[in-house]
């Protein structure tokens, strides 16, 4: 029961190309809607029963997100997707892009048409330069046959899209510095409420989606949504993209369901490498707090049973790491990142990400102190919960992570001035 | 929920109202609530950043920013609770990490906001034992010193810069820790209200140049003033140690300058201390000047005007600066009138006196500027002329507020303005075509030929809601000036709008009141077209304070006798006056200012006059009283002023201008001299300020025209041309600007050079030189 949903496609040569698309049904869905002049409440409804949660990181429902915006106030509108795909990781966004264009273009027109928006961005990653050009090309295709431009169908109803690219910042995933990005300012982060459902891009309503969230939802239409909420489990409906990494032989982006067990992942992914043995998972992203292996192994990959064990489901980007993995210098490298990635915009963040990472690296070579470890977990209260945006958080989770589960290996470092592991 | 609505919000256990919607700092603020912060500033956009305001809210699990909360009916907030206090030390922990702690040496120590507040919320020692971020110096011009190595990123400098300066040099670049403020290619910032940076700035990253290192912040003593410049009369506060002005900043008035000053009224200051002041009288004897007492002195300037007056009163004039104050200008006139003249007069640089007007109000309250939903400045180049008024309008035009000019050079902008830049005589032409457009009829209007600007700009003022049309110091200097008066009038009528002007010093409008400017006798053209034989200076610099300083000098050098009472000596100066008598400068003596809006405001001296100088009202009450004029007893400068007030009867109201002769004197064709003043040569203060005169504000002498006038001309940028107008000339540089109509040549005057030509408006020629 795996690739249901936007890896669809998989099996077919060049499933990219807009005729591969359409002979297994694409585009259907919007010539319908546009066709039947079907109400956009109704649209926003069964998005809302799909039970589809933000793909991006935070889970928030879809529907709901929709059905903020004042559909009928006057003036621009605008449907933001982010494919800035940033947290270390993930890399699932990037097949949508390469290997089914046409779904989240398809996804970005009917989220368009349902919120009453006509123009459209998708805000690809940087580094993407090959699903940027696929994405573009497709764009080339869907406004030739008539799916982008003007009275679509003859409906009436104009939509543009347009893709936007990065230049290379973790920060501009986030999606009020995205907003930014594209308005052609610095990437920073803006200062939440008004949220982008009232004061989006340019200062006009916004939805903001994740590339999977936005490519699920011909699907849901087509198929209903009650169809793909019961693919997941409760609170979590539908399938999930994971990418998966790390110790394992078959690295790779998985469609699974919601709620499948982890094992069942890791199986997917070809197990461990020959002779290793699992240590920990990260299971949602970089900023997600670590799990003990054996603790994973007993897990099924949905939002809850991820949270209940104290770490979430982010973004679905699964790390698994063996047991000649030094987690100090795991966190190290962490910590690095979001030092470097920080906007710089707001005290905890700019100073603290600096901070934590200077002391995360001198334990890390030896010159921990014993009081270190008491000034980690200080710093991290005091950065989460109290920044602009949730990159504090992110810097700070993966520290208490850390620190909750390995941190004999930390005492281990400062006290000895080297690994445990022989790392 | 209406904005207006007011709720009860609880803080820390007080029961406070507050209107929905407002934010949580403000209400705090205005109850006397002490929340940290370092980003909120009530003038600049909320940016939350700092994360020093940080409060606990009933029902909100995390603190949050007191500057970026709005209040609604019921919310418990807790500024002091556990939460809140660990938020806020948490967040001084992280700012000095990597802060210099320099205060030993920071200019801000002892008034900086991170001291004050680490007081309160830091810890003893640090638990940072890293290397700290070191940012080497930049240079962003004369007047502001950096040291963003103490920046603490609160983005209030680059918020100001771009939302009430209008500048986007200031900017955040770089990211994280590697965060830096600066230019983003390093050259100076240039704003005429660049200074306020300093102030806004909450610790010691952005200082004053000319004021580093010279005092520490608790050496200095307070006192008041009102700025001695333009016709704003912004509030100040001087800072000085023993009797030395150190610094100037801005003393908060919402109703006037608000919280902010312009670069000329906080450095000018600096002018106070330059060589040239006058400390001991002088007297020219055949031909040589010498330094003598005062009674010598003054026994000297009473006999020479008693001689030169015989029996004629008509015979001697006073020119008098309009920065003087109301005192001096009041026992000025009151002088003269004891000799018999009513000759006395501040318009030094009016280009034209026909047909009569009100005193120059702005016609309206100066925050009322803020509201307008329409303004056309007519000759006015506002941003240089009165940085704060510009600024106001500035903030009407960022509401959505239309703005035009009918202006001779194409002006600098920093927002969106409508343009109508043609040759000193297009002015005309543009106004009058604008009152057609109206549907006005009449002399000068008939034969105007409307376009659709002119359609537009007629349409704009008639449609907008509270409009206004204002004429500034460019339209004062015109030699049509009561034309462009009389049509602006008009123009406001056609379109109910209110008409205005925008004087152009701090005592313009004070002297009209005490009937040193608009009286019955010779204004300041004719007494100098035809010369008296005795003239009284005040605080005037032949040179450089007069419309035409060629005729200005001219009937100086021929008369038998010239008294000038001033605070420095010049070479124009030396050469045409008999005595100098040395006088008080700015902070030095007590007096009043009537700005713009009408508001008389009175300050005391601040520190002694230098040397032996005295405030100019003793010199003018002892010389009355050597020259016998009755009534001239006064103990104190309030007792000049309050015998003013009762004397003047012109109440702040409507503006009127009626027209004299409606023929038209500026030539049509030709090469036309459009000179205006610079922001930093506008009197003698300003003229002296070192670091402003080393900012790209402080212009020298030359002769702008367009390429195609240069091309005609056979002349090249850079070429030194003789400039001939009339009987005068003078060989300066030409400039290339694409900014000067065809017709036109912009000359600025008021500058070192300038002083060899003669009308700020007039026909010109150039030749190589
Ligand atoms: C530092 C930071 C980086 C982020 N990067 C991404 C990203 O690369 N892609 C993404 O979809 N969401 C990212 N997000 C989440 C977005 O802010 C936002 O929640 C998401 O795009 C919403 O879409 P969704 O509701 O469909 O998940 C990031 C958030 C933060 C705080
Ligand atoms: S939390 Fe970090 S990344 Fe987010 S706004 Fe603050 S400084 Fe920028
Ligand atoms: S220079 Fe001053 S005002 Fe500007 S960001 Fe730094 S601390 Fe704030
Ligand atoms: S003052 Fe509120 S965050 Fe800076």
């Amino acid at each position: 029961m795996a690739n249901e949903v936007c890896l669809r496609n998989l099996d077919q040569d060049r499933p990219w190309l807009l005729k591969r698309y359409q002979a297994a049904g694409g585009y259907e869905v919007l010539s319908r809607i546009l066709k039947e002049n079907t109400p956009p409440d109704e649209i926003i409804e069964e998005v809302k029963a799909s039970g589809l949660r933000g793909r991006g990181g935070a889970g928030f429902p879809t529907g709901l997100k929709w059905s903020f915006i004042a559909r009928n106030a006057p003036g621009q509108k605008y449907v933001v997707c982010n494919s800035d795909e940033g947290e270390p990781g993930t890399f699932k966004d990037r097949d949508i892009l390469r290997y089914n264009p046409h779904q989240l273009i398809e996804g970005m027109i009917i989220a368009g048409y349902a919120i009453g928006a006509t123009v459209g961005y998708n805000y690809i990653r940087g580094e993407f330069w090959e699903p940027y050009r696929r994405f573009e090309d497709a764009l080339e295709e869907a406004r030739a046959a008539g799916f982008l431009g003007k009275n679509l169908l003859g409906s009436g109803f104009d939509f543009q899209l347009h893709s936007h690219l990065g230049a290379g910042a973790y920060i501009c995933g986030e999606e009020t510095a995205l907003l930014e990005s594209i308005e052609g300012k610095k990437g920073q982060p803006r200062y939440k409420p008004p949220f982008p459902a009232h004061f989006g891009l340019y200062g006009r309503p916004t939805i903001i989606n994740n590339t999977e969230s936005l490519a699920s939802i011909p699907v849901i239409l087509e198929k209903g949504g009650s169809w793909f909420k019961k693919l997941g489990v409760e609170n979590s409906g539908g399938s999930k993209l994971f990418s998966i990494s790390g110790h394992i032989n078959n690295p790779g982006v998985f469609e699974i369901p919601l709620g499948t067990p982890f094992s069942e992942l890791l199986e997917m992914a070809g197990g461990m490498k020959e002779g290793s043995k699992m240590k920990a998972v990260i299971p949602g992203g970089s900023s997600a707090p670590v799990i003990p292996g054996d603790q994973m192994m007993d897990l099924t990959m949905d939002y809850d049973a991820i949270a209940k064990a104290g770490s979430m489901l982010g973004s679905g980007a699964v790390i698994v790491m063996d047991d000649s993995t030094c987690m100090v210098k795991v966190l190290e490298r962490m910590s690095y990142f979001y030092h470097e990635e920080s906007c710089g915009q707001c005290t905890p963040c700019r100073e603290g990400t600096g901070w934590l990472y200077r002391v995360v690296s001198r334990i890390e070579n030896g010159k921990g102190r014993p009081e270190d470890l008491a000034l980690l977990d200080d710093m991290t209260v005091k950065i989460a919960g109290r920044t602009i945006c949730a990159l504090g958080d992110a810097a700070a989770m993966p520290v208490q992570g850390m620190l909750k589960h390995y941190r004999d290996e930390f005492e281990y470092h400062i006290e000895h001035k080297r690994c445990m592991t022989g790392g | 929920m209406s904005d207006d609505q007011m709720v009860t919000i609880e803080v820390d256990g007080r029961k406070l109202e507050a209107k929905a919607g407002e934010l949580l700092i403000e209400v705090t603020d205005a109850a006397g609530i002490n929340i940290p912060r370092f980003c909120y500033h009530k003038k600049l956009s909320v940016s939350a950043n700092c994360r020093m305001c940080l409060v606990e809210v009933s029902k909100v699990p995390k603190p949050i920013p007191a500057c970026a909360t709005t209040v609604n009916n019921g919310m418990q907030v807790f500024t002091r609770s556990p939460l809140a206090l660990a938020a806020q030390k948490g967040t001084m922990e992280f700012l000095l990490i990597n802060h210099p702690l320099d205060c030993p040496i920071c200019d801000q120590g002892g008034e900086c906001e991170l001291q004050d507040v680490a007081v309160g919320y830091g810890s003893d020692v640090s638990r940072f034992v890293e290397g700290k971020r070191v940012i080497p110096e930049r240079n962003i011009g004369p007047l502001i010193a950096t040291d963003f190595t103490r920046c603490i990123h609160c983005t209030r400098c680059v918020r100001f810069g771009a939302e009430i300066a209008g500048i986007r040099e200031l900017g955040a670049t770089g990211r994280g820790e590697h965060m830096e403020i600066g230019t983003y290619v390093e050259k100076s910032i240039d704003s005429e209200l660049s200074g306020n940076i300093i102030d806004v700035c909450p610790v010691g990253s952005l200082t004053s140049k000319p004021a580093r290192y010279q005092a520490r912040a608790w050496e200095l003593v307070q006192r008041e003033a009102v700025a001695p410049h333009d016709s704003v009369g912004s509030n100040l506060h001087i800072h000085l140690r023993r009797n030395q002005v150190m610094r100037v900043h801005p003393k908060d008035n919402e109703s006037v300058n608000e919280c902010w000053i312009s670069d000329r009224d906080r450095f000018s200051y600096l002018g106070l201390y330059s060589e040239d002041r006058v400390t001991r009288p002088l007297i020219k004897t055949e031909g040589q000047w010498k330094e003598c007492d005062w009674q010598e002195a003054l026994d000297f300037a009473a006999q020479g005007m008693k001689k030169a007056r015989g029996g004629d009163g008509d015979q001697i004039g006073a020119l008098v600066s309009p920065t003087a104050t109301l005192e001096e200008m009041y026992l000025t006139r009151k002088l003269m009138g004891g000799l018999g003249s009513r000759n006395v007069d501040s318009r030094l640089r009016q280009g034209d006196f026909r047909g009569e007007e009100s005193a120059p109000w702005l016609g309206q309250s100066i925050a009322d500027l803020d509201n307008l939903n329409g303004v056309l400045l007519i000759g006015s180049n506002v941003r240089k002329e009165q940085p704060i008024f510009a600024h106001r309008l500035r903030k009407a035009a960022m509401e959505g507020a239309w703005v035009g000019f009918v202006t001779p050079f194409e002006l600098d902008m920093n927002y969106r303005a409508e343009q109508l830049v043609s040759s000193p005589a297009g002015m005309i032409s543009d106004l009058a075509a604008v009152a057609k457009a109206l549907g006005l009829s009449g002399s000068l209007v008939d034969d105007a030929e409307v376009s659709d600007v002119h359609q537009r700009v007629a349409e704009k003022l008639k449609t907008a809601e509270k409009t206004t049309v204002l004429l500034g110091n460019l339209a004062v200097a015109h030699m049509d000036y009561s034309l462009l008066r009389h049509l602006g009038a008009l123009i406001a009528d056609a379109t109910d709008s209110v008409l205005g002007f925008l004087p152009e010093a701090a005592n313009s409008v004070g002297a009209r009141l005490v009937g040193v400017a608009g009286g019955d006798g010779l204004d300041s053209l004719a007494m100098l077209n035809s010369p008296r034989k005795g003239y009284l200076l005040l605080g005037v610099e032949p040179d450089w304070d007069f419309w035409n300083p060629s005729l200005a000098r001219q009937s100086l050098s021929e008369a038998e006798f010239v008294v000038a009472l001033s605070a420095y000596r010049s070479a124009s100066l030396e050469e045409n006056a008999d005595v100098i008598l040395p006088v008080a400068g700015f902070t030095e003596s007590s007096g009043t200012y009537v700005n713009a809006e009408g508001i008389w405001q009175s300050f005391n001296g601040s520190v002694k006059p230098m040397g032996e100088a005295r405030p100019a009202w003793k010199v003018l009450r002892v010389l009355g009283n050597l020259l016998d004029v009755a009534d001239f007893e006064y103990n104190s400068s309030s007792q000049v002023l309050e015998e003013a007030r009762d004397s003047s009867t012109i109440q702040p109201g409507g503006n009127s201008s009626t027209p004299g002769e409606l023929n038209v004197r500026t030539p049509a064709a030709g090469l036309v001299r459009a000179g205006d003043v610079p922001l930093y040569a506008s009197d003698a203060l300003v003229r002296r300020s070192n670091p402003l005169q080393k900012t790209n504000d402080a212009i020298s002498a030359a002769v702008h025209v367009n390429p195609q006038v240069a091309k005609d001309g056979g002349f090249s940028a850079g070429d030194q041309v003789m400039v001939k107008q009339g009987n005068t000339g003078a060989t300066m540089a030409l400039v290339i600007d694409e900014a000067i109509p065809d017709g036109c040549a912009r000359i600025p005057a008021a500058l070192s050079g300038t002083g060899e030509l003669g009308g700020q408006f007039g026909e010109v020629t150039l030749e190589k030189a």
